[in-house]
């Protein structure tokens, strides 16, 4: 029963902290810019701003355009609840793997670009078809990366590979270090952050994510910009958990979990001064780059792969 | 430092060394190929002085000092001279298909693992694991002779290969023996020279360094015939 409580309270946490860490993200920028920059609750004041406003449907919004905002927000806070940030067994992380959470993401991208193209306006459909080419090669590249964790856990769920992580001593491991760097390449790319795409301007030649939301406002809008700000936080927990899990609490006590909240929150703001930094010193790639970057995306992790055979299993 | 650590960094030494010869394969500019070979050398000598400190064989220092100065430092700066020389350094290289190259190179690299896995099972060295990677590398390097399409790069990949043989040696057997080590270092040292002098005669001929060039000048001359 306590741990249904404490599943419920860390899905809720993730949802609460998404604007947060959106806002720590854009004030770290605006500081390490020598700018002024908003408040980190800036992100939360853009959000009930637009629950406050109208919504504005085009004449030829069909029920998928409405009904999309819902379906994204849903499927990626359900996937942020089976991510553990706090406790390591909970109820739902037990019963979905990574697979499943990369369904989920997918459901939410397919209803995305579905919206996209709906209303029938270029940048809708271009944006549409960008975040398809792009994602088609991100995900596998996603799933390798997290399979040479899994191949030492022997299990896909995350829970499982938290657990292993922790019991191992602490090893030398090349193919994890492949792995890392392959998965922060995909963090970025499926956050859509700067070298790929810039969720701060609406640049026409360049956005992808951007360009599918261009026709939705008011609560519609407010949700979209949540989902993806809920995206934002669930990539870095997943990070932490795959690579740094030290710290996760493993039984249910108000003091570990606190301990354990503070950690997670000490984690976080390392990941996102280091994507800070990441989006201040490099310039957005070319369009016909990112598939190259992917692939150096994927060919790292599978690099990471066969050398966790080649190095790490003793025959 | 205890045994089972260095074991550790050697083996990321060798994840490094087969990251090296995939960096290798992708690059397209000319002197970011010639710093990635310069890498691939002082790694070489890092691992050798590893290995040396670790297994304890005094002749191993002396083949990783030799390793550092011929390829870390020596050989880079005579093709880097070549390169300045030649005007070909903010050259970029049109790969073949790079995409293909990579897929091919990964096909490599498992093949390899395949064949070296039984007789890695038989070794009881230390350094063992990184067999695999020693041969998968060699093969890589084969590799990028084979797609490049430019003299220079070429050349850059022969002495890869060189490296990478250097590597299986310390990788199976601690090392050749000094004697041996010392010709074939002499032997890589004098082909270099008389590549670099090729270079000039070659672009002398042909006014190209692009291999497909040479073959189409060649061609040319025997129809004029």
């Amino acid at each position: 029963m306590t741990s249904f409580f404490f599943q419920l309270l860390q899905a809720l946490l993730m949802v609460v902290l998404a604007p947060i860490a959106a806002g720590f993200v854009a004030t770290t920028k605006a500081r390490l810019q020598n700018r002024c920059g908003a408040s980190i609750m800036q992100p939360w004041r853009d959000i009930r701003k637009l629950f406050s406003k109208e919504v504005v449907l085009a004449e030829h919004a069909s029920w998928i355009f409405r009904f999309t905002p819902y379906v994204v927000f849903t499927a990626t806070v359900m996937a942020a609840s089976v991510v553990p940030s706090l406790l390591l067994d909970t109820p739902l992380s037990l019963t979905a793997d990574v697979i499943a959470l990369v369904a989920l993401l997918a459901l939410a991208r397919f209803f995305l670009s579905l919206a996209g193209m709906d209303i029938g306006t270029a940048f809708g459909g271009m944006g549409a078809s960008r975040e398809m080419t792009f994602s088609a090669l991100a995900e596998p590249a996603m799933l390798m990366s997290v399979f040479v964790l899994s191949l030492g856990a022997h299990s896909t769920n995350l829970t499982t590979m938290i657990a292993h992580t922790l019991s191992t001593p602490l090893l030398i491991q090349p193919s994890i270090a492949f792995a890392l760097v392959a998965m922060l390449m995909i963090a970025i790319v499926e956050t859509g952050r700067i070298p790929i795409d810039n969720p701060t301007t609406h640049l026409e030649l360049t956005m992808i994510h951007e360009a599918m939301l261009l026709e939705y406002s008011g609560r519609h809008l407010a949700l979209m910009e949540w989902a993806s700000m809920v995206k934002l936080l669930l990539f870095a927990t997943l990070i932490i958990d795959l690579f740094f899990p030290w710290g996760i609490g493993g039984d249910v006590n108000l003091l570990t979990i606190g301990l354990a909240l503070a950690i997670w929150l000490a984690k976080l703001m390392v990941l996102f001064v280091v994507l800070a930094m990441i989006e201040i010193s490099i310039a957005k790639l070319r369009m016909f780059e990112v598939p190259q970057y992917l692939g150096t995306a994927f060919v790292l992790a599978f690099l990471g792969l066969i050398i966790h055979y080649m190095l790490e299993v003793t025959v | 430092m205890s045994l089972a650590f260095a074991q550790q960094i050697i083996d990321g030494m060798a994840a490094l060394t087969l990251l090296i010869s995939f960096s290798l394969l992708a690059q397209h500019r000319m002197l970011s190929v010639l710093h990635w070979f310069a890498a691939q050398g002082w790694l070489l000598a890092a691992t050798a002085a590893l290995v040396a400190y670790s297994t304890g064989e005094s002749e191993l220092y002396i083949s990783a000092i030799m390793t550092f100065l011929l390829k870390g430092l020596l050989l880079p700066w005579m093709l880097w001279r070549v390169i300045r020389k030649l005007h070909v350094h903010r050259e970029v290289e049109s790969l073949m298909n790079s995409g293909m190259t990579v897929i091919i190179a990964v096909a490599v690299t498992l093949f390899s693992f395949h064949v070296i896995q039984p007789i890695e099972a038989t070794s009881e060295l230390m350094t063992r694991n990184s067999m695999a990677i020693a041969t998968a590398c060699v093969l890589l390097s084969m590799l990028m002779m084979i797609t490049r399409k430019k003299a220079i790069t070429q050349v850059i990949g022969f002495l890869a290969v060189e490296n990478s043989l250097f590597f299986a040696a310390i990788g199976a057997t601690n090392g050749m023996p000094l004697v041996v080590e010392i010709g074939i270092a002499f032997d890589v040292l004098i082909a270099a020279l008389i590549f670099g002098l090729f270079f000039f005669q070659i672009r002398n001929t042909f006014d190209s360094m692009e291999i497909d060039a040479m073959q189409a000048s060649l061609i040319h001359k025997d129809d004029d015939e």
